[in-house]
């Protein structure tokens, strides 16, 4: 199974509305992603949390749907 | 997760100053994430206890939950969760990998 830009991106928009998000599909294989998410709500939190946050967003796919899903915060 | 499980995690925690949990072997990783942060504790000389949670699935799944985190690897220090793949990566990048095993007292290579 695989899941494709646009699904990503609007999940973490769901959770994170401010957000400013960039994804790339490393592989061309629907499957490994990289995603730069910038957001205010990162403020103040550590990067376990900022994280934490996107794979929150992602409602349980991230390991499962979604394999490899490189993450990276900015505030 | 059963107690088991449970116990096993944290008696590996406990009993090593570095945990990372990950997919194959610090000699024979099989993925890439898992061979990348071993691959920055070979570098910087820093002794590790891999544990393969190819070897038991109820690991694989236990750990994610003991953790609050999806994915696997997953890296202790000390008792202290630091994060997957990418957050070391980047600590490691910017200095701050060095830095938190200075604060935590662990050898390695400057």
């Amino acid at each position: 199974m695989a899941m494709d830009i646009k699904e990503i991106e609007a999940l973490i928009k769901e959770a994170l509305p401010d957000a400013k998000i960039e994804i790339q599909d490393l592989a061309g294989d629907g499957n490994h992603y990289s995603a730069t998410v910038t957001s205010p709500e990162f403020s103040g939190k550590s990067k376990i949390e900022q994280h934490k946050m996107v794979y929150n967003s992602l409602r349980g796919k991230m390991g499962n749907e979604l394999h490899a899903l490189a993450i990276k915060t900015k505030e | 997760m059963d107690q088991q499980t449970k116990d096993l995690i944290s008696n590996e925690i406990a009993n090593n100053e570095i945990c990372l949990f990950m997919k194959g072997t610090p000699d024979a990783p099989q993925c890439g994430f898992s061979m990348a942060i071993a691959n920055m504790f070979k570098i910087l000389e820093v002794d590790f206890k891999g544990i393969n949670v190819l070897e038991n699935q109820s690991l694989r799944e236990g750990i994610k939950e003991f953790s609050d985190w999806p994915t696997i690897p997953q890296l202790y220090v000390k008792k202290e969760f630091i994060g997957g793949c990418d957050i070391v990566k980047e600590m490691y990048e910017n200095g701050e990998l060095k830095k938190l095993l200075e604060n935590k007292e662990i050898k390695f290579k400057k």
